[in-house]
């Protein structure tokens, strides 16, 4: 979406095969590598990005990924996914912007449920 | 003092023995239970089955009232998150991260971890001990012509220091290509070149001919 919306856009994985499910009309760049490595990093070009993005799997890795690009790199806008809630709420503390997919589905759920 | 260690791996196991018998109070946080299970056979009930990042396994085993808060997982962002939740959500005066990454030692100290100790560092340092000062160092392999690049420096009483180039018995197969010598732009060896003690002679060898080169430069 953001890519179709004219940002340029850089995809990180450490697996070549994820890519497969970029679409055919994405225009930016995928890189093999670990999204947690300084070197890989700077070569996805983190020092010129305006909005650095974590989504992994895990909650630790998009955490440290996060702060290597706010505090390492001072990427202006970093937004990091947690699933856990109580771990969300110390990072949003610690001044990282994130995100809690569990948090959100539950309210959604919830807002379901009693309407 | 009481210590809470995240990791029951090698490290965090022979960690927990060692400050156990200094006579600290040592509570080991660790997922596999398995792990947990044979810690507690055989150090008393001291190994407590949780996530080590995940505040209500953290608040069970008491960090809170943690004088010291040691991780030692294999993983690095496990280690630094672990730490990082110590410090701000139960306020631990010390907190202590293993590294596996050197690169990562900057992010760490940054994020607000006391201390880091980078094993794959402290291995480094202690093995490159052992090594006798720079007798030949590889530095490329060009396997094409079966050939490598090697350094090799000239010790101070070797009998080439002084010596010209032309003058040296280099093994067949072996040639010198470059002098870095102390505060001087490099040199080029002619034959005329004369070798000086703690110049680092970068050279091109044939494998067979490594060992004779080595002792054409260095010997007595």
């Amino acid at each position: 979406m953001l890519d179709a919306d004219g940002n340029t856009v850089i995809v990180i994985d450490i697996d070549a095969y994820s890519f497969r499910r970029l679409p055919t009309a994405f225009k930016g760049k995928a890189l093999v590598g670990n999204g947690m490595d300084l070197e890989v990093l700077k070569k996805a070009g983190v020092e010129q990005a305006e909005v650095f993005i974590a989504m992994t799997q895990g909650d630790n890795r998009n955490i440290m990924a996060a702060q290597m690009a706010k505090h390492i790199f001072n990427v202006p806008r970093v937004i990091c996914r947690i699933y856990d809630p109580l771990r969300q709420e110390i990072y949003q503390t610690l001044g990282l912007e994130t995100i809690s997919p569990t948090t959100i589905f539950a309210d959604m759920l919830k807002k379901r449920v009693e309407d | 003092m009481y210590i809470v260690i995240v990791g029951g791996g090698r490290v965090g196991y022979y960690l927990a023995k060692a400050l156990i018998e200094e006579g600290h109070e040592v509570l080991i946080v660790e997922q596999n239970h398995i792990i947990c299970e044979t810690i507690n056979h055989e150090m008393g009930s001291i190994c407590r089955r949780g996530d080590g990042c995940e505040v209500s396994t953290l608040t069970d085993a008491g960090t809170a009232r943690a004088a010291m808060f040691v991780a030692v997982t294999g993983e690095d962002q496990h280690n630094l998150v672990a730490c990082q939740i110590a410090k701000t959500k139960f306020k631990v005066p010390r907190t202590i991260a293993r590294i596996k990454n050197p690169k990562n030692e900057v992010l760490f100290k940054k994020l607000g971890v006391d201390v880091t100790i980078c094993s794959t560092n402290v291995i480094l340092e202690h093995i490159t001990e052992e090594v006798p000062t720079h007798p030949l160092t590889h530095l490329m392999e060009i396997p094409e012509g079966g050939l490598e690049v090697v350094e090799v420096r000239i010790p101070a009483g070797s009998a080439s220091a002084g010596k010209a180039v032309k003058d040296l018995s280099l093994p067949a197969g072996s040639m010198l290509s470059l002098i870095i010598r102390k505060d001087q732009k490099p040199i080029v060896p002619v034959a005329a070149t004369v070798l000086l003690a703690g110049d680092q002679v970068i050279a091109v060898t044939s494998s067979a001919s490594e060992e004779a080169l080595r002792a054409a430069l260095r010997a007595k």
